[in-house]
C-alpha cells in the first residue's frame, strides 16, 4: 500500500478548481487523492490548522547559474531555496556559461535537478545560439530533451526578423516564448530607471520607453505569427497598457512581474547600493500603482521572482560597476502576502498567479489538487510576523533587496511528489 | 566665524559626499570657515598647524590636475600629511575592488580620504564601508561638492550675497557634477537657478531640483547675474548628443557680442578646463566678467575648511 498523507483542517485554496474551503487533503503514493469534508485514515497525519494548505507553488522565473556561475548558486542550492520559500517547481533560464541551447546542456540540467531531489526543475531553452540573436535555437530537439519555453533571457531580442522567426518556429512545439523586453539603443549604459532620481544621482538611466517599445513590437509580431508570447518582468505603466491591450486584440499574450517591481521604488538607489541594481529597474510609484492594477484586473498573470544570484564580492563594487539582478525565491511569497493581500489581490487571487497562471503559461499540468495530480502542497502560515535575513536564506547569494524587511506570512511546509522537502523550524 | 584652529561646534558631519544633504546653515559654516583660511594662503610662510598628525590620502582614480593639486595644497596649509596616488599607479589597475584598496589605505591610519571617481556613489561606497571620513573630490556625473562650494565662495566674495541673484549654468548639464553641487548648494543659499544647453544634454526631470530650463541663449543671457559655463565634452558629439562642434560653438558658444545684452556687472565663471573658442571664447575666458582664477584661488580655501570641519567632526 502506497503511503498516505492526511492534511486536515488547514483552509484549501485551489484556484484552478475554484475551491476556498475548510477541507481535509489526503495525500496517496505521490499524488492527490481526494479533497473531503470527512477524515480518512492516513498513515501520516499534519495538522494544518490556522495554515493556508495551497498547490505548490511556482516560480517560473529563476537563474539558477549552473553550469558556469556555481560561486553563484547551483541547481542544489537554488532547489534548497525554492523549496524553503515554498516553490515545489520552477523553471529555470538558460543563460548560463554555456547558455542552454542544446539537448545535452537541457538533459544536464535534469539530471542535476534529479540530484539535488528537493524541487521539480524545468528547464527553458534559448531562442537563439548562445542566446547571441543571430541563429535559431535547434528549438525542436531542445524541447523533446524537456524545455518548457524559449526565452534569451537576460538579453533581449534585438533583431525583429529573428523574434519573428522564434516565435514562428516555437509555436510548431506548442512552446511559448518568454521575452526580456527590452531595446538595448534605448537602454544604452544606463543602470537605473531613467527619471528625476537618475538625474539627482548622476547615474545614466534606462527609460520607460526601452521596455514599452520592445513590448509594443513584440506583441505585433506576437499577433502576426499567432505564437505565444510571454513578457518576463513587466516593469512600466507603459508596458501594463500595451499587454492590456495586446489581451484585448487577441494576441497570445500573457505577463509576469516581480515583488521587487511591486514593492519598491528607483527611490531605494538613493543609497549606491547595488543591491537595489536589477534589470529592468526600479521605477517610479506610478509605475508601482499600475502594475498592481495590472494584477487586479488580470493584464499581468504571474508573479515571479526572476532569481538572480550574484556572489557578495560582485555587488560590493561601484553601483555602475555591479552585475544586475537580485535574488527572490525566499521573499517572494511573504512579500507578495504583505505587498497585495487584501490591497492588490485576495487569497485566491495571489494563489492563482502562483499556481495556475504560471503552470498555464508553461503548459504543463501542475498548480492544482485536483485528485490524480502531483502531490506538490506548500503550507502557509498566512499571519506570521517574521523578519526577513539573509544570512538565512539557502541560496549561496545574498543579494536580496528586502533584507531586513517586516513581512506577514510564510511557507511552513513543502511538500514534493508526497515528501515534505521543506519545513520551517 | 571660527577661529583657526579651533573645532567648528556647529559641524557634525564625517563625510562631506554631496551638498544636495547639506543645510543652508551647514553650507555657511563652510563658507565662513573657508573666509577664515583664505588668509593664510596670502601669508609669506603659507602654513598652520591646524591638522597636524592627520592623515590625507588623496585617491584620485580619475584624472585631474586642479582639484588634486589644490585638495594637496589645502592639506599642506593645514600641516596635514598628505599621500596620493591615481588609478595607473595603484592596485586598482591589478584588479583590486575599490573597498579593498581603500581599506588598505585606511588600515596604515589615515584621516581623510579624497575621493575622485568616475563612478558616482563611490564615494558613498566607500563611506558605508570604511571609519575614515570621505571627502568627494567629484564622482561621475553625480556631485563635485568642493567646486560647488568654491563657486559659491567666488559669487558670494563678487556679489555680497547669493540670496536673491540668478546664477545661470550653461552647457552639458546632463553629465556634469559640477551643475549638479552648485544646483543643490545655490538653490538652498536663495538663488534662482536657471540653465541653458541642448535638450540632449540636458537630463530628465531636471526641473524637479528646482531650476528653468533654456535652450536660447539670448533669452537666457539677459536674466543672469553670474553664469557658469561648462566644459563640453568633445566625446558627448561622438555619441551624437550634439551634431557639431561647430554648430555647438555657434549656438551654445558665450561670446562677446551675446554679452552686450548681459546685465552690469555679470560674473562669467567656467570650472575648468577650458574649451577655447567651443563654450566660450578667449575674450570672455581672460574678458573684464571672467572671476576663472578667483574660483581656482578659492578652491584652496575651502578646500582647507572642508578637510578642518571633516576632521574636527570627529572629534
Amino acid at each position: 500500500m502506497a503511503k498516505t498523507t492526511l492534511i486536515e483542517n488547514g483552509r484549501v485554496i485551489c484556484p484552478g478548481q475554484g475551491i476556498d474551503k475548510r477541507l481535509n487533503l489526503l495525500l496517496a503514493g505521490g499524488t492527490v487523492a481526494e479533497l473531503t469534508e470527512g477524515r480518512p485514515e492516513a498513515d501520516e497525519t499534519i495538522d494544518a490548522t490556522g495554515l493556508i494548505v495551497a498547490p505548490g507553488l511556482i516560480d517560473m522565473h529563476v537563474h539558477l547559474r549552473e553550469p558556469g556561475m556555481e560561486g553563484a548558486e547551483t541547481i542544489a542550492t537554488g532547489s534548497a531555496a525554492a523549496v524553503a520559500g515554498g516553490f515545489t517547481t520552477i523553471a529555470c533560464m538558460p543563460n548560463t556559461e554555456p547558455a542552454v541551447d542544446n539537448e545535452a546542456g537541457t538533459e544536464f540540467i535534469l539530471l542535476q535537478a534529479e540530484r539535488a531531489a528537493l524541487a521539480r526543475i524545468y528547464p527553458v531553452g534559448a531562442v537563439t545560439k548562445g542566446r547571441l540573436g543571430r541563429e535559431l535555437a535547434e528549438i525542436g530537439q531542445v524541447s523533446r530533451a524537456g524545455a518548457v519555453a524559449f526565452s534569451d533571457d537576460g538579453s533581449p531580442i534585438h533583431n525583429a526578423e529573428i523574434m519573428r522567426r522564434g516565435l514562428e518556429y516555437a509555436r510548431m512545439f506548442d512552446r511559448v516564448v518568454i521575452e526580456h523586453c527590452e531595446d538595448p539603443d534605448l537602454s544604452g549604459e544606463g543602470v537605473m530607471n531613467e527619471g528625476t532620481m537618475s538625474t539627482i544621482l548622476g547615474l545614466p538611466g534606462i527609460p520607460s520607453a526601452s521596455e514599452e517599445v520592445a513590448i509594443a513590437r513584440n506583441i505585433i509580431l506576437a499577433r502576426l505569427t499567432g505564437a505565444r508570447l510571454h513578457v518576463a518582468h513587466v516593469s512600466t505603466a507603459g508596458g501594463v497598457e500595451l499587454i492590456r491591450r495586446g489581451k484585448a486584440a487577441g494576441a497570445h499574450v500573457t505577463a509576469e512581474v516581480t515583488p521587487h517591481h511591486l514593492a519598491l521604488t528607483d527611490e531605494c538607489v538613493r543609497t549606491y547600493d547595488p543591491v537595489f541594481k536589477m534589470n529592468p529597474p526600479l521605477r517610479t510609484a506610478d509605475d508601482v500603482a499600475a502594475l498592481r492594477d495590472g494584477l487586479r484586473d488580470g493584464t499581468i498573470d504571474v508573479i515571479a521572482s526572476d532569481h538572480a544570484p550574484h556572489p557578495p564580492e560582485s555587488k560590493q563594487v561601484e553601483f555602475s560597476q555591479a552585475p544586475f539582478g537580485v535574488i527572490g525565491l525566499e521573499s517572494l511569497l511573504p512579500v507578495a502576502i504583505t505587498e497585495l493581500i487584501d490591497e492588490v489581490l485576495d487569497w485566491p487571487g495571489l494563489i492563482a498567479t502562483l499556481t495556475v497562471a504560471p503552470a498555464a503559461v508553461l503548459g504543463i499540468d501542475r498548480g492544482t489538487l485536483r485528485p490524480g495530480a502531483d502531490a506538490d502542497v506548500t503550507l502557509i502560515r498566512p499571519d506570521q510576523r517574521w523578519t526577513l535575513d539573509v544570512e538565512r536564506f539557502r541560496s549561496r547569494s545574498r543579494n536580496c533587496p528586502f533584507h531586513g524587511r517586516e513581512v506577514t506570512g510564510r511557507a511552513v511546509r513543502t511538500i514534493v511528489g508526497g515528501n515534505t522537502r521543506f519545513r520551517a523550524d | 566665524m571660527a577661529q583657526l584652529g579651533e573645532p567648528a561646534l556647529e559641524w557634525t558631519r564625517k563625510h562631506l559626499l554631496g551638498l544636495e544633504d547639506l543645510s543652508a546653515e551647514e553650507l555657511d559654516i563652510i563658507l565662513d570657515t573657508a573666509e577664515s583660511f583664505r588668509e593664510v594662503s596670502t601669508r609669506k610662510r603659507k602654513k598652520v598647524p591646524t591638522l597636524t598628525g592627520k592623515v590625507v590620502v588623496l585617491m584620485f582614480v580619475e584624472p585631474s590636475t586642479r582639484t588634486v593639486t589644490s585638495f594637496s595644497l589645502a592639506a599642506g596649509r593645514l600641516s596635514a600629511d598628505t599621500v596620493s596616488f591615481s588609478k595607473g599607479g595603484s592596485s586598482i589597475s591589478k584588479g583590486e575592488t575599490l573597498v579593498d584598496t581603500a581599506r588598505n589605505i585606511q588600515a596604515m591610519g589615515c584621516d581623510v580620504i579624497v575621493l575622485r571617481h568616475s563612478a558616482p556613489g563611490a564615494p558613498h561606497l566607500l563611506a558605508r564601508n570604511l571609519e575614515c571620513s570621505v571627502v568627494n573630490a567629484g564622482d561621475g556625473a553625480h556631485e563635485h561638492p568642493t567646486q560647488g562650494l568654491l563657486d559659491m565662495f567666488t559669487i558670494r566674495e563678487r556679489k555680497g550675497h547669493i540670496e536673491g541673484l540668478t546664477v545661470g549654468i550653461c552647457g552639458d548639464i546632463k553629465y556634469s557634477r559640477v551643475a549638479r553641487s552648485n544646483i543643490w548648494g545655490l538653490t538652498k543659499l536663495g538663488a534662482r537657478v536657471v540653465v541653458c544647453g541642448p535638450a540632449t544634454l540636458i537630463p530628465d526631470g531636471i526641473e524637479e531640483m528646482g531650476v528653468e530650463v533654456f535652450h536660447d541663449l539670448d533669452e537666457f543671457i539677459p536674466q543672469c547675474d553670474v553664469i557658469n559655463i561648462l566644459r563640453i565634452q568633445l566625446e558627448r558629439q561622438k555619441s551624437g548628443l550634439f551634431p557639431s562642434i561647430r554648430e555647438y560653438a555657434r549656438v551654445f558658444g558665450i561670446n562677446s557680442e551675446r554679452l552686450e545684452r548681459a546685465k552690469d556687472g555679470l560674473l562669467i565663471m567656467h570650472p575648468g578646463p577650458m574649451n577655447r573658442g567651443i563654450e566660450i571664447t578667449p575674450a570672455v575666458a581672460d574678458g573684464p566678467h571672467s572671476v576663472v582664477l578667483d574660483q581656482v584661488t578659492n578652491g584652496l580655501a575651502v578646500r582647507m575648511a572642508v578637510l578642518y570641519l571633516v576632521c574636527g567632526a570627529k572629534g
